[in-house]
Parts: C-alpha cells; structure tokens; sequence
C-alpha cells in the first residue's frame, strides 16, 4: 500500500488559509527568500534539473520552459497561474488554492524572479468565484507583509499579482486561448510557434504554469533538486494529486509519489469500487483521457508510463466505471461535452465534435450500422491529425480507448440488418 | 445605464479588462443586457460586434434576461453517472420550467454547464456560484424551499 507524500498540500488542514501567520509558522516564503540569493540561470537550472514537469496535463519540464523566457530580452515579462482547471472530474488546483493560496502566490514569485517577469495573473476559472475571493485576501495579506510588491526582502527584485477571472470555457484551459481570454478576447488558440515562452501575454515572453507546479516549488527550492528527483518515477519525479469520482467506494483526493500504480489509488485511497460491483474501466486524466481496463489497473501513473499503456495521466482525475455502466451511453455524453466546449476556430473539431456526437447517440440508440461506426472511426483520426489545438487532438481519446477495450459493447448495439 | 458607466469608467483602463467588466454587469443585472454591451464597446473602443462576440463565446455570460437566482446543472460524465439526471428531473418539476428557461415570476433559471470542480459530492449543481453536491430529489426540495424563502 503505497502512503501520501504531500508537497502540494503540506498544509493543507494544517494552516487557516486565511492567515499568511499560520503559513510563515510553517516556513512559508522562506524559499523565496533563499532563491531571491540565487543566480536567475542557476535557479532555472536547478528546477530543470529536478525534473518537475508540468502538472497540466501535457508534462513539459518546468526548468526548460522557463529557459525560454529567461533568455528571451525584453522590456516586461510575464508569470501566469493557470487556475482553468476544466477538465471534468478535477478539482486538485481548488483544493490547493483553497487550502494554501500563499503556496501558489509563493512558487508565483520564485518563477518571477527566474526568469524576470515582475508582474503574475492568475486565471481562475469563474465556477471558483469563492477562490477567487480566498486568492485576493491572501494577495492583500503578502503585500501587507513586504512578500509581494516593489523592492521583495530588499532585492531588486519587485512581483504583483492580479486575479483574472474566467467565464466557462473549457478551451481556455490551453495556453494560448487562455492568454486570448486574458487580453480580453475570445478564447480561440493561437498558432504555436511563437511559444508564449517567446512571445505570449501582449507579445511578450510569458511562462504558463500549472497551479499544482507551481504548489512545487517552495519545496523544491528548499530540499533541493537531487531530494525531489529521489520522490517517485524517475522520469516524471515528485508527485501527483489525484482525485476520485464515479464508482469507488469513497470519493475524494491523494498526493501521491508517482510510482504509486492505478491500483494504489482506486483500492487503496478509493477504498475500490462501490456496493460491492466489480471493476469495468477507469479515465484518468480527465474527460479527454483515454479508459483503461481492468488488465492495466498495475500501470505506474507517472506520465510516460501512462502513455506506454496507451492511457493517459492528464490532470490525475480517476473516473471509475462499475460492470453495471453502458460505456456507449458514456462516450456519447463525454462527446457533448467536446461538442459544447469546441471553440469552432477550426473545422476538424468543429464539426468533428458535432459529428461524433451525433454518431455515438445514434449507436446508443440502436439506430447506426457498421458504416457509421467506420465513419466514426475514420473521423476521429482525422480529428486527431488535422485539429487546431489539443482540445480537437484528445476528442476522439476517450471514445477510441473504448473501442479499443470493449469493442463488442459497441458493435452489439449497430443495427442487425447490417451486423 | 449609469451603473453600467461606473463599470465602463472602472476597467476601460485595465489591460484586458472586457471580460473583468462583462463580470460586472452580469453580477448587477444576472446578465448582459444589449445596451450595456454598446455602452462598454465605446468605452474598450471596441466595434459592438467584437464585444458581443466576447460576451457569446463564453457560457458564463448570458445576452438573454434571467431570473434573480441562476440554477446550473453540472451535466459532466462524473456528475451524470451518479444520478444528475434525477436532479434536473425534479428541479423542472419543483420549478415548473425546463432546462434553460426562467420561472415567470423572473425568480429562478435553470441552466445546463459542464464540471464546476466540486467533484467529491456528485451529483453538484450551483445556485448563483455557490456549489451544493450529494444531492438527491429530497435535498434538491429542500435548498429549493430555502431560496423561495428568499423572495
């Protein structure tokens, strides 16, 4: 049975996040006081070499993408929390926001500092409007304090920070249509490259983090990259929060090291599946995730472990399924979803989602023969090759890891005349 | 709209500020009426189409009139497998309107959304931001009666 690590939420419980008092007790800004000694190449080295990878989903080294801003000359530089968190099932970034918002204003900081940006936003998705509240206390508190502003702990250095609140749109969970939406705008992606590292936020350089990597770095500025290397997956070190819904025995949240297996978490902190039911399939990652049958329940959960398996790890939402579920009435619903948050910027996803939708509802109702299915099939690879932004990429995921697995369960639904 | 004026005069300066304004003047009307968005695209300096166009690509806004007390349904895989379905089922009945509509007395709308990351007490819905999860057709009536106190 593996144990909770916690890094992220080392103090969650523990402090009133309502107190920068309670979070300085327990050795808060410490590590940004330590890093304000460092030198920028060497800090950004450092994170690099503790090999933390982006939490988000798409497990970019946090080190190497700072590089970019860093060595990117210009006159303003920018520090973005990504706090959109969309995808369903996934509520990690809230609980860390809501239990230790000084966590993520610190790790801000630090990233200010290494690669020069002296101003932050932090993007809240708007379905947080309590955090939001909860996040500009304890930005009103670190200002009080000396711990944010002009001139930090008699440095050079000078950081702000200002809340940005989202309006409901799953897509802006992606870099660059989050940006967008920042400037003000629709929430449509951008052409990469230029990268935001580059050329982001009103064309300057702009790092893009997770909140959940940015809850890393006190600690990793504290014990140092070699400790943080030794937690977990060699190639994806440290942790990883994951949160539990659908058929498990008791909903909720770990932090777990990443050599932690699927098993670990639905039978251990999920206490395994519901009233007794077997196992059907589990989605990790979210509602773009891939399914993951029984067979797989082994697979260590560190990103590249993940994707071997053909699954995913994405933003550590567990979404189990008992025998009892219809997977085709499932993958239809998720495919509204994709329907619904499609910015239709561009035609694969646009009408790709739209299609698809209408497919599988057609499959679960009985009502589509084998020329659909291979229509769907054939779709869903163009949607995958051809779409904008990763939103139109990871559409097609959950329904082609169902098909993968659990075929029948599709084709037992086509119409006879054609089976 | 004056109040609409004292929001335009607060963020026409903030860079981005479009979508912290749209924010505003839903809070103070519970949606975006058409006259406001004219008002703010003079202020942003902004064609009224693009502001517009901002307002409809995000489904937190609305251009349509609705009622004091906004009901969202979260309708995401992990919320519909644990019975969301029952959940709008008896909001409809209780309120007599279906999903998307407003109550006559312009007191209540009952709106579809997707995940709103309260996902340890499925099945959620929200009453004007604020998440109620664990819910069934009983403790739906009964945060249903509390709000109709309210009126």
């Amino acid at each position: 049975m593996v144990e909770e690590f916690r890094i992220c939420l080392k103090n969650y419980g523990l402090i009133d996040p309502e107190k920068i008092e309670d979070y300085l007790n327990r050795g808060g800004y410490q590590s940004l006081k330590k890093a304000l000694t460092i030198p920028q190449s060497e800090l950004v080295a450092e994170v690099k070499d503790s090999g933390l990878r982006g939490r988000g989903g798409a497990g970019f080294n946090t080190g190497v993408k700072w590089g970019f801003s860093l060595n990117t000359p210009a006159d303003q530089k920018y520090i973005i929390c990504n706090a959109d968190e969309g995808e369903p099932g996934t509520y990690k970034d809230r609980i860390i926001m809501q239990s230790d918002p000084q966590l993520v204003l610190e790790g801000m900081a630090i990233a200010g500092y290494a690669v020069g940006a002296s101003k932050g936003y932090i993007y809240c998705r708007g379905e947080y409007p309590y955090v939001v509240e909860r996040l500009k206390k304890a930005i009103a508190q670190a200002e009080m304090a000396g711990l944010l502003g002009t001139n930090l702990l008699g440095t050079d250095f000078s950081f702000t920070v200002e809340v940005r609140m989202g309006a409901g749109a799953y897509v802006c969970g992606e870099e660059t249509a989050l940006i967008e939406s920042l400037e003000g705008k629709r929430g449509e992606p951008r052409f990469k490259p230029p990268f935001p590292g580059v050329a982001g936020l009103w064309g300057r350089p702009t790092v893009v983090n997770n909140v959940e990597t940015l809850a890393n770095l006190p600690w990793i500025i504290e014990h140092g990259a070699e400790a943080f290397k030794k937690i977990g997956a060699s190639k994806y070190p440290g942790t990883k929060i994951f949160t539990l819904t659908g058929d498990v025995a008791k909903k909720g949240f770990c932090e777990v090291p990443t050599s932690a297996t699927i098993r670990d978490i639905i039978y251990g902190f999920g206490e395994g599946v519901a009233n007794g039911k077997s196992f059907k399939a589990v989605q990790i990652g979210g509602t773009s995730g891939a399914f993951l049958p029984e067979a797989q329940l082994d697979t260590v959960v560190d990103l590249d472990s993940m994707t071997a398996a053909g699954g995913s790890l994405g933003s550590g939402a567990t979404f189990v399924l008992d025998e009892t579920r219809d997977l085709v009435e499932i993958a239809a619903t998720i495919a509204e979803f994709f329907e619904h948050e499609s910015c239709s910027k561009c035609t694969p996803c646009r009408e790709g989602t739209f299609r698809s939708h209408e497919i599988l509802k057609k499959i679960a109702a009985g009502e589509a023969g084998v020329k659909e299915l291979e229509d769907l099939e054939s779709l869903m690879d163009l949607m995958m090759k051809a779409s904008f932004c990763g939103l139109g990429m990871a559409a097609p995921t959950p329904t082609l890891s169902l098909l993968k697995h659990f075929r029948s369960e599709f084709e037992d639904r086509l119409r006879r005349d054609e089976n | 709209m004056d109040k609409v004026q004292d929001i335009a005069l607060r963020y026409k300066d903030l860079p981005g500020g479009l979508i912290e304004a749209l924010h505003a003047v839903q809070e103070e009307y519970a949606y975006i009426p058409e006259d406001a968005l004219k008002q703010l695209a003079i202020a942003f300096k902004i064609p009224q189409s693009r502001a517009y166009g901002v307002a409809k690509f995000y489904s937190y806004f609305s251009v349509k009139p609705r009622g004091r007390f906004i009901i969202r349904i979260c309708k995401s895989a992990p919320c519909h497998v644990q019975g969301a379905a029952e959940v709008v089922q008896t909001l409809e009945k209780e309120l007599g309107i279906r999903l998307g509509e407003t109550t006559k007395d312009n007191q209540f709308t009952l709106e579809p959304t997707e995940c709103v990351g309260a996902c340890e007490q499925t099945p959620v819905i929200t009453i004007n931001g604020k998440p109620y999860g664990d819910l069934n057709p009983a403790k739906v009536k009964e945060i249903l009666a509390g709000y109709k106190q309210q009126q």
